[in-house]
This record gives C-alpha cells, structure tokens and sequence, in this order.
C-alpha cells in the first residue's frame, strides 16, 4: 500500500494546517460534489451496479420456483452451475458467454462482485478503525509513546506485505479450525475464512491512514480550540473524542474512498497468486485470472477476459472519481 | 547529522524487522522440505532438518541466523539448495534494478509532462482525457495489461520479442507494463502538486508584481509542486528495484519479484527473511534520499 | 490576468515538455549504457528447450522434481543411461554387467576409457564413492530411498550403521564394481540409470561442499557440462569433448529454459524462439482440441496417475461403502473429455496401462445408481446427514489451474449424484504437502509419477506406514503380496501377485480413486528436430536431440529473425 505514502508526506500535513475549517462543511462539500460531473456519475454508477449485483441472486432465487421455463433459466444462470456448454461466446441465453465449466460468466461477475466489493468494504473499514485508532492515540499521547508506536508502524512498513498476507491466510485458516464453535457449526469455516481474507487485507492497509490521521492529530493538538478545551480541564479522552476525531472525519473519508479500490486491487493480485477466495466461490481478481490464462496466440475467450476485466476496471474508476470527487468537496488539501 | 542519526537508527529496526519476518514464516504450516514424494524413511527429512538446524528451537535457529548476518552471511537458500541468499540476490537485484530504472524513467517521462498539461489545463479536454488516461493506468492490474501487450506487439505485429531478458528490444514491454501504473500515479501526483502551488499565496504575490509566468512557474512552482513526487519515489524506487511478481513471470525476466512470492510460498525461510531485510534496507535508504532532495527543493523543510 | 492564463501556460507547456523530454531521453541513455553490463547476450544455442520449472540443484543427490533430472542426466551418468527410444536402461559407464542366479549380486565392469570433463580417469572408487554419499545421511538425499535395495544401504542412510564400508556397494578393482542387494531386484538397472545412482567428483565436492555444483570448470561424467546456470534465466549445456560416446552427442549448446506459465511456453514456441517444450504442464489445457490436431504437437501416454486419496481415519471414510459410493458418483470421461482434453485415459486402477509386464485388474468404473445405494446402506440415503467433508488440493502460483477445475468437477459430480457436498480446500503448495503428509485432510487430491518402468513404483507406496501412503489404510495380505511380489524374480508369478494386490487397492478397499492417466505432450517440429522419442518415462535423453536444416527454406526461418 506504499502508493498513497504520499499523503503522509509533510509537505501535505504541513498544507492541511492552514486549512481553515468552513462553518457547515457537510452541506458545502454537497454543493461542490454536485457539481463534479464525473464523480457524480460514478456515484450512480455505483449504485447501479450495487443494486444489480443485490437484485440478481435474489431473481434467481425467485424464477427457481416460478414454473420450469424460470427454473431452466435459473438453474443455467446458477454462478456455480456446470453445464455441457463450455466456453460459449456471448449471445442471447448467456450474455457474458460462458467459461470452461459451462458456467454463466455474467452470473459468476455479479457473484464475485459481492466477494470483491464485500472485500473491499470490509477490508477499507477494518483499515479505517485500527489506522484512526492508532493514529489519534500516537497522536494525541505525544512523546513516547507516540515514538514506540510509530515504530511499530515504520517496522510493518518495511516489511513485504505478501509475507504478511501467506502467513495470516495459511496459519489463521487452520488455527480457526480448531476453534470450538467451527467445531460444532463447520458451515461456518467458510465465511470465517472470508473475513480472514477481509481482515488481512485490512490489516495490511491501515498504515497509511494511521500516519495520516497522527499527522492531522498533531497538528490540531496545537489549535487554539484544543488548548481552550484543555484549559478548562477536559481529559485527554475527551478531547480526543470531541475535538480530534470528528476534526480529522474529512481526510479520513477521503482517504477510505482511496483505499477501496487499492484493496479490490490487491485482492485481485492475491487470486492470481492462488491465494484469494476458495474456489468455486468467485470474485473478480479470480475470474479475470482466469480470463488472463486465455489470451494466447491460437485462440482467446476474449469474453472471460473482457467482461470481468471491463467491470473491474470501470468499478474501481467509478470509485477513484468518487474518492476524488468527495476529496475536493471536503477540500481536504486546503486551497 | 539528522542523517546520521536517522541511519544509526536503521539498525536495531533491521533487526526487529528480521526477527518478525523470521517469526511469521516459522508460524506458516509446511516446511520447506514437505515433499510430493515421501523420502524412503522418516530419517532423509531428519537428516535434511538436522543440517539446516530446523530441528532447534526458533528462537536459537535465530541467534543463529543474527550471528551470520554479523559475518554478512544470508544463509543457504532452503529451496535452491546449491545458492546462497546472496548468490540469487546478486544474481537478481541487478536484474531488477535494471528494469526498475527503466520503469522508474518511463513513469517519470510520460507522468511528469501528463500530470502538467491536466494542471495547466485545467477543466478543459486535455485535462479530461488525460486525467481519465492516468487514472485508468492506476485501475488495470498489471497482469491484465501485460498479456494484452505481449499479444498486440509480439504475437500480432512481430514487432518485439514475447519474453526473456537479452537485449534492449526485451525490456520495452516489461518496462511498459511494469512502468505504467506508476505513470498514471505521477501524473495524479504531480497534477495535484501543480494545482496547488498555482493556488499558494506567494505565486499569487508574485503574480500581482508582474513576474512573467514562464520564470514564475519555473522557478517556484514547480519545485513545490513535484515534491509529492518525489516522496512518493522512495517507497516506489523500492517496490521497483525488488522486482514484479507478475511482470517477472510473464516476461520471464530473472529478477527477484519472483522470489519474493515463492520464497514464501515454499516456506523458503532464509531467502524470505533475507528478501524482507533488502527491502527495508532499500526502503529506509531511499527515504533518506528522498528528504535531503527534500530539504534542497523545500526551504521550509528542516531536519533535526 | 485570467484571460491570458491559458495562452501564457500553452507556450510555457510547450518549453516544460522538451525540458523533460530532454531529461527523460538523458535518463533513458544512461539506463541504455547499463545493458551492456547487465543484458548478457549470449551466443545462440543449437537447441533450446522449455523445462518447466526452475530447477531447484542440479547436484545428483539432491534433485527430486523431472524438469531437475532431465538437466542433471544430461551432465552425470551411472552404471547405466536411459535408452532415448525406450526410456529403458542400456549400458552407461559400465560397458556390461553379471547378474548372478540368485539375482542378489550385480557386477558392473566399466569402460576403461572413461575420464572426468577435466581429464581425470573414472574409476570404480568414485562409483563407490558417489552411491555412499548418496546415503550419507549428511548429504540429506531424498532419493536415498531409491538405493535402499543395496545391502545395508537403509542403515547406513538412518545412521545406525556408521561403516560405510559394510554397505553392499564395493570396488573389486578399479573397473569392477560389485553391488550386492537385498532381495532380487528386477529393475534394479533402472535404478542405476537414476540421478542419484551416478558417477559425481569427489575431489570437487571436497573442496566445496554444498556449492560444488557450481565450481568452475565442474567435472562431469555424461554428455554435457554447465557452462552456466542464471536462476530464473536458463541452464546453458555444452558438450562434453571427453565423454565417452561424444562421438554421438548431436548438439553442441542446449539452453533449457524455466518457465512455469503455458502460454508464455506456448507464445515462445510459436515465434520461435525455442524449439521443444516438454512438459505436461506446459500445455494450455483451453486449445488442446486446436493444438492436438497440429503435426508439432505429439501426446503420448507415460507412467503418471492422477487420483483422489481419502483419510480413512477419518468418518465416514473410515467406511469402504461411503469410499466406493464417491468413486462410483465420478463419471472420469467428463473429466478427460472437458477438461484435461490432452488425451488422458480415464483410470479405474492406478498402475497406468502400458507398464512393463504387468496388466492391472479392472477398478471401479461410473455407475450412480450403485453409488447411491451404497451411500444408503452405510446409512446416507441420498446424502442426509452426511458429514462435512473438504476436499483438498494445491494452487500453482501465477500458473495452471487444472486442479482447480477437476476439484469444481468432483464437487458438483457429488452434489448432483449422491447428494453430497464437499467442500473445496485450496493451499499454497508446501501446506498443502505438509497437511497431507501430517494427514490433515478428508479428501485430497494427488498425483503419481513411476520412477522407472514396473508396477513396483506404483503399488508399494500403500503398504502400512509407508511414507508416500498418506491415507492411514493399511491391509496386512496388501502387504504380504507387495513383499512376495518384490522376492519373486519370475516375471508371470510376479505380476499375478502385484495384480492380487491391486485388486485390494481399486476393487475392496479403495483408499484412493484413480482418476486417470497422465497423457504427455510434447512440441517440437519434427522438421526442425530429431532424437526425442516418446516414451512410457518420458525421458528424452539430451545427447540424442539434435536441430536439422529443413531442405529448401531459406536462413529467416522464425528463429532467424527473431534472434
């Protein structure tokens, strides 16, 4: 995640300290994203495709028991449904055409989307509870404890985050299933081993925002609205909750928009590797490796690379003009 | 002496770096002599732990290890049995740092004037399809656009060689491949850094006395503005001079991207721990080179 | 002033861009100056191969994987060399051997012209010398096992015995070598024809320890010498002047390249720029219906089987019932028909067809409704109740996905026939080995590759507590017949004894399901090239391969221009 490390950088702390903070940020920063054109398609296109990817299981599951023609429709479009009709090109019946399994490649897109944006969701907000925490308390502690825990930072900086990721996948998977409630309900195995995959790649992202988030912290420390709080006697906690936390909100956002699509990204990378979902579970980064084993010089499936490749690309787009529309309406870097 | 300082620093995180690297591998299940084909008797792997010391404890294989890195010693790679962890660093790391200057060169040859034309442009089409163009370099996994290259250059046009590392003509498309992610970032980077310096007082106060634009923007605004630039280029520099997995593979290039990955997915310990501690070296030296070139753009900038 | 914004910046646009142009084509020279220290160019080779993976040594005792020996052969030889025709053993160093009646007691009488690359004599010591540091538990051998049929090898090689000398391998002279073995041994010549059985040196490896592979100049006693090994980059071969037979090695350089990923293989091949690719592996499993009717493209069948092994501690695994109800529910011709599509052969047995004296008794083939009707008598009708169960496989990193998409196969076979659902479990490759070698899984899938051309290779690693077992089933009468099979040097009564044992194997107890048999492919234009044959081990000696000139093309063929 070493990409956004230039947020952290001084010159940008150094800027946000002149910032002057508007009076009712919300509404102007609403007034300004509506005027961003592209972020406000991205917007809708997000949610588009959100309601999409919600509506579609819930159709299947609906024309399974909605007399045979339905059921026949629902049970070839079943994303983990097999079938004699291997790698057949787009057309009526398949929209997205189909992939060697005979499986629907729409259907197994707008599957391995809840997968990928549930990872990067979920890994984002992971990311933005242990980097804000972090963050605030070096911050706001000061001294030597802030010293220790940007240490701890720097250390996990340095370090490969693939090693990280192995590590955690492999160990985390099989320690969980000793646990006694695996045990008694091994159902559950399946999603806990989601929200390993979840809370890796959390775990590897919240750097970035705790530095962030520190930075912002020490330089409101310094604000005059903070030494009046602290003269009149509030306890550090206090402060911390009142005044830093609610004060860095904006950059935090902005930030956590950011860092959605670096996570579908590296989620995507990880399946290539081999080590992203179980199979037959499907998300983006899986099905485009998959299509990527296709392109050669004989012959190429060019739809299990085009589709899923093209929803991915589009997806994370969406969410980068969204991230930057919301970045300039909060006017985070100060003007 | 702030960089003294910051250097002498360097140590004991190398060492807690190792330790925890050296840690978390040990915890991953599989050893790295967990064969497909059983050894005859149980004693081969005992004979094949015993001589690489992975029957002791981890905290003595450790000290162990601390005590060769005193003599500048790797150790054995646990996988390619006949090298050191030196051996395939030396062999590797020239190999990528190769590539990851010219990847480094093509990053900073088409972001830099990219992120200046949407800056100066602003809100017209340049800026559009240039900040579109940027950002959908930053989107498109690096193993998506690889292939896709391989096919229209080599396979459709014979225009350049599919794989392997030879000769100049080998490096075009892994250096592309590899470069254009960090094209698309400098781009954001350097536009976001031009638009703000345009918007700072003292180029307003300049404007107001009447300085000519040219020797304005060049003298002022583009020393500030570059400098997310370069702090972004340490942590960049690092991940390109360690190598690409995907682009190492694809183009069959021999750096060290692919042992990175492999290392540890062999539970190649020594080679995973030693990979772990070049990275930090590499990431905490270019970050010391990053904030003294900081320090000479920056006026305000100062170290203690 | 905002007016004239847009003009000033376009002009002060123009004078930026050729600034950094300037500085970026400056950059771009000095990187250009680098090359030449860092992109070697190296001379073409006669002929260049695509060997799969990189090789993890190339010291004789140490390798285990193919795309290893298929180098390593190139560079050492034993008492005997693998026949590129046959891939059965003909003589090697030695020029003949006595077998005594018994069957117990080999004599090997070597060449007396043999001499290290360097120039140094061969003799009979450094054939002792090279089999007891195969064994030296020092040396950590992992193909030790393969001599353990020499006397007292086993002991030497766990410690117990600390006298090398007792081992059954000693030096009559210095061109007679006597090996005595336990019990007869009928493809114990195969055996010396294996990488850890050949002939190293001694006085290199005494200098330099575990990096003697890499000394320079390295002496070899096959084929070929190392004139380089970059990781990742290739092995470069070149020939041997004083090898033995030199006088029949075909080419002068072979490069073997490693690369893991199809369609890079496949792309290099069809520009050209090299000749044989020869791994299975190595084939887009996607085009084989367009690439197998192609006339480069050669497949072949070989001594590999693919099956699925159940931990029969486990429940309901630990039940033969619920075993056969799953091996009957794989219909094995979806699997090879759409799936692997290279020309496997779906397998109800493990020894692969095609073995040297010996034909396997019929398993288990595809029959659902027998499939459920057992499930429901070892108390499963339909599925119900039926425990969770995963199934486990390993995942190539940047690589094929076969096993993934037979495992898709299986779980939906199941699901479908019997109700059943069985969860997919996919590792990285070395948990994957550990777990099954520690025997933490319910299913997994598995895959064998016959060390030399008998039944042996195939049925003795299900014997109780053998390593390779992996399953926890055992069955004394199995045993029994393995090792009478193993004592009988009358080829018939053998096979009726390895059958009998198969028979336990695939027919009444079914620790395993085969799924089918390993089709090699390999491809090279056989215009182009000569000397690789197919055969059941798919081993292509290297000496043997040689590039022809095809009469009436002109000097740009692909490899002309693209070089």
């Amino acid at each position: 995640m070493s990409d956004e490390q230039v947020e952290n950088s001084k010159v940008s702390v150094e800027r946000q300290n002149a910032s002057s903070t508007p009076a009712s940020p919300a509404r102007r920063a609403w007034r300004r994203f509506r005027k961003n054109r592209p972020a406000l398609f991205s917007a809708w296109y997000v949610v588009a495709l959100l309601i999409v990817i919600a509506a579609w299981p819930v159709a299947i599951r609906i024309a399974h028991s909605a007399g045979p023609a339905a059921a026949a429709w629902a049970k070839n479009h079943a994303p983990e449904q097999l079938s004699d009709a291997q790698f057949q090109p787009p057309d009526a019946q398949h929209w997205f055409g189909t992939d060697e399994h005979g499986r629907d490649v729409l259907s197994r897109v707008l599957y391995g989307a809840q997968i990928s944006l549930l990872v990067g969701f979920v890994g984002a907000a992971v990311s933005l509870i242990i980097g804000v925490l972090w963050g605030a308390i070096a911050g706001s502690a000061g001294g030597k404890v802030d010293g220790a825990m940007m240490r701890i930072v720097d250390v996990l900086y340095s370090l490969p985050s693939i090693i990280f990721v192995i590590v955690l996948m492999t160990t985390l998977g099989e320690k969980l299933k000793q646990l006694p409630v695996v045990r008694q309900s091994p159902a559950l195995e399946k999603e806990l081993r989601l929200l390993i995959l979840f809370v890796g790649l959390g775990a590897i992202s919240w750097l970035t925002m705790a530095r962030i988030v520190r930075g912002q912290v020490l330089s409101l420390r310094t604000r005059p609205f903070v030494d009046a709080s602290r003269a009149l006697g509030a306890s550090p906690t206090r402060i911390l909750l009142r005044h830093i936390i609610p004060n860095v909100f904006g950059v935090v956002i902005v930030y956590l928009t950011l860092t959605i699509p670096a996570i579908v990204l590296y989620e995507s990378f990880l399946s290539y590797l081999g080590l992203g979902v179980q199979p037959p579970m499907a998300s983006w980064g899986s099905l485009i490796s998959e299509g990527v084993d296709q392109i050669n010089p004989i012959r190429i499936y060019w739809w299990m690379i085009v589709f899923p490749g093209g929803v991915l690309v589009s997806t994370l787009l969406a969410l980068n003009f969204l991230g930057d529309g919301l970045r300039d309406a909060w006017d985070v870097k100060g003007s | 002496m702030y960089f003294l300082k910051r250097l002498t620093y360097m140590i004991p995180l190398l060492l807690v770096i190792s330790a925890v690297s050296f840690w978390l591998v040990h915890l991953a299940p599989g050893g790295p002599f967990d064969k497909e084909r059983a050894p005859a008797s149980p004693q081969i792997k005992h004979n094949l732990e015993a001589k690489y010391h992975l029957d002791e404890p981890v905290w003595k294989q450790y000290l162990r290890y601390v005590g060769g890195l005193a003599h500048g010693d790797f150790g054995p790679s646990l996988k390619y049995r006949d090298h050191s962890v030196t051996d395939i660093v030396l062999q590797g790391l020239p190999v990528s740092m190769l590539l990851g200057w010219l990847a480094f060169g093509f990053a900073m040859g088409v972001g830099l004037p990219a992120g200046f034309i949407t800056a100066v442009q602003r809100g017209r089409w340049q800026d559009h399809v240039g900040s579109f163009l940027a950002l959908l370099a930053v989107c498109i996994p690096g193993f998506v656009i690889a292939p896709i290259l391989v096919l229209v250059f080599t396979i459709k046009w014979h225009l350049l060689p599919v794989a392997l590392w030879e000769s100049p003509a080998h490096a075009v498309l892994p250096t592309i491949a590899l470069g254009l992610y960090f094209a698309g970032k400098i781009a954001r980077l350097f536009r976001e850094g031009m638009l703000n310096t345009m918007q700072m007082e003292f180029v307003t106060a300049a404007r107001a006395k009447g300085l000519g634009e040219n020797t304005l923007l060049m003298r002022h605004a583009v020393r500030l503005a570059v400098l997310p630039v370069v702090s972004y280029a340490g942590p960049m520099l690092a991940d390109l001079f360690t190598g690409s997995f995907v682009i190492e593979n694809i183009f069959q290039i021999p750096g060290l991207g692919v042992f990175f990955i492999n290392s540890s997915l062999n539970s190649d310990y020594t080679m995973t721990v030693g990979l772990a501690l070049l990275y930090a070296v590499l990431l905490i030296v270019l970050n010391l080179v990053v904030d003294f070139a900081y320090m000479l753009l920056d006026p305000r900038v100062k170290y203690e | 002033m905002l007016r004239t914004q847009p003009r000033s910046a376009t002009t002060q646009q123009g004078g930026f861009r050729f600034q950094w142009t300037l500085r970026a084509a400056f950059a771009l020279l000095c990187c250009a100056l680098l090359f030449g220290g860092c992109m070697r160019r190296d001379p073409p080779a006669d002929v260049t191969i695509i060997n799969f993976s990189e090789p993890q040594s190339l010291d004789p005792a140490i390798i285990t994987a193919q795309p290893d020996m298929r180098i390593v052969s190139g560079m050492f030889e034993g008492m005997t060399r693998v026949d590129p025709k046959t891939g059965g053993a003909i003589p090697g160093l030695a020029e003949r051997w006595e077998i005594s009646p018994d069957g117990k007691t080999y004599i090997f009488r070597l060449r007396t012209n043999l001499v290290w690359s360097t120039g140094d004599p061969i003799r009979a010591d450094d054939v002792v010398y090279s089999w007891i540091r195969t064994l030296d538990p020092a040396t950590a051998s992992d193909y030790a096992g393969q001599l353990f049929y020499v006397k007292n090898a086993e002991a030497f090689n766990a410690g117990k015995m600390k006298d090398a000398s007792q081992v059954g391998v000693t030096a009559v002279n210095p061109f007679t070598v006597r090996v005595e073995l336990n019990h007869p041994t009928v493809f114990f010549l195969d055996i010396c024809a294996m990488p850890m059985a050949s002939v190293v040196p001694r006085q290199t490896i005494a200098k330099l320890g575990d990096a003697w592979i890499r000394a320079q100049p390295l002496p070899v006693s096959g084929p070929y010498e190392l004139e380089f090994w970059r990781l990742n980059d290739k092995v470069r071969l070149r020939k041997n002047p004083r090898y033995w037979d030199a006088a029949n090695t075909q080419s002068r350089i072979i490069d073997l390249l490693p690369i893991g990923s199809a369609s890079s293989a496949l792309n290099l091949y069809v520009r050209g720029e090299a000749d044989i690719v020869w791994d299975k592996e190595l084939v887009p499993t996607e085009l084989l219906d367009v690439l197998l009717r192609r006339p480069d493209f050669h497949t072949f069948s070989y001594l590999g089987s693919y099956f699925v092994r159940f931990n029969v501690t486990r429940k309901p695994f630990d039940d033969p019932r619920v075993r056969k109800a799953l091996a009957l529910a794989i219909d094995k011709k979806r699997i090879v028909q759409r799936i692997t599509r290279g020309g496997e052969q779906p397998a109800s047995h493990l020894v692969p067809d095609g073995t040297a004296h010996y034909v396997s008794p019929e398993g288990l083939g595809y029959d659902p409704v027998l499939a459920r009707k057992l499930l429901a008598e070892a108390g499963f009708p339909g599925g119900k109740n039926f425990p969770r169960m995963e199934y486990m496989f390993n995942a190539p990193a940047g690589g094929g996905k076969i096993h993934e998409q037979i495992a898709i196969e299986l779980q939906q076979m199941w699901r479908d026939t019997l109700g059943v659902d069985i969860e997919l479990r996919q590792l990285e490759m070395q948990v994957y080995l550990s777990e099954q070698d520690q025997m933490h899984y319910d299913l997994s899938r598995s895959s064998w590759i016959g060390d030399y051309n008998d039944a042996n290779t195939f049925l003795n690693m299900f014997v109780t507590d053998d390593g390779n077992n992996r399953t926890g089933w055992s069955n004394p009468r199995y045993d029994a017949l393995i090792r009478q099979a193993n004592e009988t040097t009358d080829v018939q009564a053998r096979e009726k004894l390895f059958q009998q044992a198969e028979t336990i194997l695939v027919r009444d107890d079914l620790p395993i399901i085969p799924l089918f048999f390993y089709a090699g492919i390999n491809y090279f234009d056989t215009n182009k090239i000569q000397g690789v044959y197919t055969n059941m081990v798919d081993l292509h000696p290297l000496n043997a391969i040689r590039k022809v000139k095809p009469k009436g093309q002109s000097l740009l063929t692909p490899a002309a221009t693209t070089r």
